[in-house]
């Protein structure tokens, strides 16, 4: 029995995953994410050249500045790998529903979890490699551009970053396979999970968009979107002399302090990282619960 | 319990929002038939064949293949059973092994395995030369032939076909049909092939059931049905003449056997308790009748509907 489950999950997986790899759509994501990643990180290059000769943290600075308060690399990341998750799973269910495979998929001797267990798994590993593979690539020609080697506190810091963005990619793809469980149309599906993709850069711009003057009330609507969470996290990550937003707010304006320590950013970041973590978890248990309910009809 | 049955279902019910779409269902086929199961759109043919499938859950009653609950160990079920939907689809994009070979995965075939029965299926369905080809570029009889291996590749006990011939041209139909019953003769498989065609029931399978708004209304053999439907349990023969005369009329009526016969220009309908062809032929032959054709009348799947539920 336990066997069957491990064999039918994997197999789905691999199946999955050379899909993903052989496809159309993910080779042309993969050429945009890297061009815009490469013209992200030459512009921020340009910047840490012209400007912060004696800053600590140089190596991360190619992440995080840009000249202005917009570190650009981030920006890239924050919008693009939304789009990446949705991608990859705006039409893994109902597209097999409606092609007949799903039937004939479910008619063989495997758990039926491991079909959306199986493509969850291979679309996050394809995020996950996907964007180790653009961080490194976007790393060496930082350090050939700027020449200076990262330190030890600065790859960790990277490597949490990069573990961050994947968790975040996951949401997007828990997003979409949560429509593509529910709508039957594979356009619904996919546009539905570009409207709450808009609509969470909306609550993220709000504070561009409206003046208000409850800050606070501000900073709870900025919240309650993956992007402004995951913002959060990443810059916190990245620049050791960030601080929250929530700080932010207190204290009025943004000041220069003292950089915190690696043990220090990752327990600052933690709640609004567990936030990214719960919303995939609930995507991905209510397309689990319905995919595991849905009856397979006659028509 | 003489005989364990490969196909069992005792009172099975299923009820779609109120609606009872598969009434106290009861159905027995033994190892190595093909049987038919009739019936017209909607009927709960294919909500059926999904219960015993362990695909849906029955309101009521139980379903069993090979003494395995379908409902309770459907795993165990669907490692012996194979399944054609009526929709059957493909991966597109993927050659037509790779997909065989994803099927055969499923079912934990070693590796080596897996090759050697992909081969075997795709030469028994004739698609060897396709193999490396996308789906795509198949045709839909192609595709039905690839539905075919895809069930073989997993060497089941019992094959389910939804509307195995749907879409596809009558010489394909033919060859589809022959195919089903040489497989399931070679392989001592037990087939169920639900369709709403007589003629192509008529051509393989060894007994049918008929359902029709979730009962089952027969269940026997082929000719049987066809006589209780439309002759009350007789034969119609049709016989056309170049000329009909009355003394030849009244000379078939003598015949022992004969009911009655209708005339209409230069058919006749004879209606008989047996199969009489033999003993019409030699009346006609007697008087000096010339005969340019004679057969038992078989009837569209519709006048039987027609027949049961007027």
């Amino acid at each position: 029995m336990k066997s069957s489950t491990v064999s039918g999950l994997l197999t789905v997986f691999q199946k999955e995953l050379a899909d993903f790899f052989t496809s159309w759509r993910f080779l042309i994501l993969f050429l945009i994410v890297f061009a815009v990643g490469i013209v992200a990180i030459v512009i921020d290059a340009q910047y840490i050249r012209q400007e912060v000769f004696e800053a600590q943290f140089v190596f991360l600075k190619l992440f995080t500045t840009s000249g202005q308060a917009v570190p650009l690399f981030v920006w890239f990341i924050a919008f693009f790998v939304p789009i990446v998750g949705i991608m990859l799973g705006f039409d893994t269910i109902n597209s097999e529903r409606n092609s007949g495979t799903m039937s004939r998929l479910l008619s063989q001797p495997i758990y039926r979890d491991a079909v959306i267990n199986g493509k969850f798994l291979a679309g996050v590993v394809t995020i996950a490699i996907m964007l180790t593979g653009l961080v490194l690539f976007v790393s060496g020609i930082g350090l050939r551009m700027i020449g200076i080697p990262p330190t030890a506190e600065e790859a960790v810091r990277l490597m949490s970053f990069l573990i961050v963005s994947v968790i975040y990619g996951a949401f997007w793809l828990g997003i979409a396979m949560l429509f593509s469980v529910f709508f039957r149309r594979v356009a619904t599906s996919a546009l539905a999970s570009i409207a709450v993709w808009l609509f969470g850069g909306f609550l993220f711009l709000f504070p561009l968009l409206v003046q208000l003057e409850q800050e606070r009330f501000v900073l709870a609507i900025m919240l309650v979107s993956p992007i402004t969470l995951f913002w959060q996290v990443t810059t916190l990550l990245l620049d050791p002399t960030a601080r929250t937003l929530g700080q932010m707010v207190q204290s009025g304006v943004r000041v220069p302090t003292s950089a915190l320590s690696v043990g220090q950013s990752l327990l600052t970041v933690w709640p609004y990282l567990m936030s990214i973590i719960m919303l995939t978890v609930i995507c991905f248990a209510i397309s689990y619960i319905k995919f595991m309910r849905t009856e397979i009809r006659s028509t | 319990m003489s005989e364990q049955p490969v196909i069992e279902t005792i009172d099975l019910t299923k009820t779609y929002d109120g609606n009872t779409v598969v009434d106290r269902l009861n159905l027995r086929v033994e190892e190595g038939e093909i049987f038919g199961f009739l019936g017209p759109n909607g009927a709960g043919k294919t909500t059926t064949i999904l219960m015993l499938l362990g695909l849906t859950e029955p309101a009521s009653g139980i379903a069993r293949i090979c003494g395995y609950n379908s409902t309770r160990e459907p795993l165990k079920v669907k490692r012996i059973s194979g399944y054609v939907p009526e929709k059957v689809g493909f991966y597109e994009d993927l050659t037509t092994r790779y997909n065989l070979a994803y099927t055969a995965r499923l079912n934990g075939l070693s590796e080596e395995l897996v090759m050697k029965r992909v081969g075997e299926a795709l030469d028994i369905v004739g698609l060897s030369e396709r193999a490396n080809d996308r789906v795509a570029t198949l045709s839909r009889g192609m595709k039905q032939r690839l539905a075919i291996a895809d069930v073989l590749v997993k060497t089941p006990k019992v094959a389910f076909l939804d509307e195995p011939t749907t879409g596809i041209d009558p010489k394909g139909i033919n060859e589809m049909l022959d195919l089903i019953a040489m497989i399931a003769k070679e392989r001592r498989m037990t087939v169920i092939m639900s369709s709403h065609q007589l003629h192509q029931v008529q051509r393989i399978c060894s007994r049918v059931g008929m359902i029709a708004e979730g009962r089952m209304v027969f269940d026997g053999q082929l000719d049987q049905l066809e006589r209780e439907a439309l002759g009350g349990g007789r034969f119609k023969i049709e016989v056309q003449l170049v000329e009909t005369t009355s003394v030849l009329v009244d000379c078939i009526k003598r015949i022992d056997g004969v009911v009655g016969v209708e005339r209409s220009g230069e058919l006749l309908l004879i209606t008989c308790r047996e199969d009489l062809r033999p003993q019409i032929a030699k009346a006609i032959v007697d008087n000096d009748g010339l005969l340019v054709s004679m057969k038992i009348q078989s009837y569209a799947l519709e006048d039987i509907y027609m027949r049961y539920f007027k």
